[in-house]
């Protein structure tokens, strides 16, 4: 439990520390990082604020990920619980926005190259991505309009969003009944016995998590801090060059798959898929029990321990392989490959383990989130100079 | 949630009703209003990407003479290097890796553009011989007059592949 609240905690810690950073920071090219040396070095606790927003920043996108596998993996979503899914896949969106506009404000090496290459990236999407890529910069280079857009977004219209649609799914939830509890183990209690009440019970473990999660990102921002590199230095790109961690998995496809898939296919059918999730699951199975079943759990780690084995490989074999391909060798026939081997799971997860709709569904899901994990550890972690593949340890 | 049996209001049932039409004309203005929100929010990103990054006015790179034949100059103000090729012909490559965006520096020592940020490499005309880079580094427009050089950083040609047309010569 929890993940979720704590969610909520991160955001008003971003809250707090934002409208404090922006009392400092100028959203100009010129003076942006001048301004947040002067918020490191002069300001009293700037850096300690900076750390903070900056440690709570990434840890929010991974509390919500890891939110979003508890909902996935307790069967959260089923009933009046299915819209809140596709609530919750927006939001989702919202937080990887936030932390993307704010990766660009520092304005040093890292920022600036970063954003490069992940809105380089969106040149590559068929037809309107020259226009889309023009609109995310507001210009033909990341420049000064590009630091004004992020800013806005970044200082207004995404908290706004994130203010509007979290008190949504909060409601939703309420509505729901509150959050799911697990089912009742072999004695079937009451139904009235199957919910707790709020007050005091929630509250109090809520607020000592709460403060757990604030010393920990306070303890973080005080230890480590935020990075800051070089200041921008538009004629000098680094080596090499990776876009912020979040969509390194998609950088990471890029190197393997056609600009065509990596960039619309891909993403369009796993963005369906994921909001579709509720709708396609069968609504019978019992909520809030972790992985369904024996069969479930099962299932759920050959899934994974498949995925990791097969991503692996195929990320070894591709480095073997050279040369550039088509969007037929290096799109439609990857890309069918692994529909094929996730279409085989499916089939044998049913047949050897006699798995039921959801197990089957879950078993797929698994696969596919834990091949897009592993794709961005494989770009964050085992790319060098070049995105030549290497040990992390040598590097 | 039973919105139809609460008292006094009229459903729809049996053609249109005065409150019904209403209702319709309100969501209509609603979106319409909508839309205007959406057009005026488009105005305000579109007249920034027409300027295009602002540093659109022609370089005066230099006489025809000051270059010699297989060099490589940088313009770091226009973002481009002035090549003049081994038969003195001009092009003006664009510095922007056509992978993602990376700037390409120029390697006196191994006669390429290499780019560091994933390793594309590009021959002395933009012409890719390595990727991931899926297409020759840009041209801009190059006007030889009266012996000057000079480079309109504004117009930017893509293209496919290098032929010798896109060679300008004095």
């Amino acid at each position: 439990m929890g993940l979720g609240g704590s969610s909520l905690v991160l955001v008003a810690v971003q809250a707090v520390t934002g409208i404090l950073m922006m009392l400092v920071y100028r959203p100009v090219p010129e003076a942006a990082y001048g301004s947040v040396v002067q918020l490191e070095g002069d300001v009293m606790f700037g850096s300690l604020v900076r750390g903070v927003h900056w440690w709570a920043a990434n840890l929010l996108v991974v509390v919500v990920l890891l939110h979003m596998a508890r909902v996935f993996l307790t069967g959260g979503y089923h009933g009046t619980r299915q819209f809140n899914w596709v609530i919750g896949c927006v939001l989702l969106v919202v937080v990887a926005t936030a932390a993307f506009t704010g990766y660009l404000l520092p304005w040093d090496q890292l920022a600036y190259w970063a954003v490069t290459v992940a809105t380089g990236m969106l040149a590559y999407v068929p037809v309107v991505g020259g226009w889309l890529q023009h609109a995310v910069r507001g210009g033909q280079d990341v420049g000064a309009d590009t630091l004004t857009t992020f800013y806005t977004l970044h200082t207004t219209i995404v908290p706004a969003a994130l203010l509007v649609l979290m008190g949504f799914h909060f409601w939703r939830v309420r509505r729901a009944g509150g959050v799911v509890v697990p089912p009742d183990r072999d004695d079937g209690a009451a139904g009235a016995e199957r919910s707790v009440l709020f007050l005091p019970h929630l509250l109090g473990r809520e607020v000592v998590q709460a403060l757990v999660v604030v010393a920990v990102v306070i303890v973080l921002g005080a230890a480590v801090g935020a990075p800051l590199g070089a200041p921008a230095n538009t004629g000098l790109s680094p080596n090499p060059t990776k876009a912020p961690w979040y969509f390194m998995g998609i950088q990471e496809l890029l190197i393997h798959l056609h600009p065509a898939f990596a960039l619309l296919v891909v993403p369009v059918v796993a963005v369906f898929g994921f909001l579709l999730l509720p709708y396609l699951a069968a609504d019978d199975e019992p909520s809030g029990r972790w992985f369904l079943s024996a069969t479930g759990r099962t299932t759920a780690a050959v899934a994974a321990i498949g995925a990791v084995l097969v991503t692996a490989i195929a990320v070894a074999l591709d480095a073997v392989t050279t040369g550039r391909s088509g969007w037929v060798t290096g799109g439609l026939l990857p890309f069918g490959v692994a529909v094929t081997i996730v279409w085989g799971l499916a089939r044998w997860v049913r047949r050897r383990w006699n798995a039921s709709r959801n197990e089957t569904i879950q078993a797929v899901v698994v696969a596919v989130a834990v091949l897009f994990a592993v794709l961005t550890m494989v770009g964050e972690w085992f790319r060098g100079p070049g995105m030549g593949l290497v040990w992390p340890w040598l590097r | 949630m039973q919105r139809s049996s609460r008292p006094g209001r009229p459903t729809d049932e049996g053609g249109t009703t005065r409150r019904g039409a209403l209702a319709w004309l309100w969501s209509v203005l609603g979106l319409a209003a909508l839309a205007e929100l959406g057009w005026v929010a488009a105005s305000f990103i579109r007249p920034r990407t027409a300027v295009g990054g602002g540093n659109a006015e022609v370089v005066v790179a230099g006489a025809v003479d000051d270059f010699a034949a297989g060099s490589v100059t940088p313009f770091p103000a226009g973002r481009f290097y002035l090549v003049r090729l081994e038969d003195g012909g001009f092009l003006a490559v664009h510095r922007e890796c056509t992978h993602l965006g990376c700037t390409v520096p120029w390697r006196a020592e191994s006669g390429h553009f290499e780019c560091p940020c994933h390793a594309s490499v590009f021959d002395i005309t933009g012409e890719v011989l390595s990727p991931p880079a899926p297409r020759p580094l840009d041209l801009l427009e190059v006007r030889i007059e009266n012996g000057v050089v000079k480079v309109n950083p504004g117009r930017r040609l893509r293209r496919a592949t290098f032929t010798s047309s896109q060679v300008v010569r004095s």
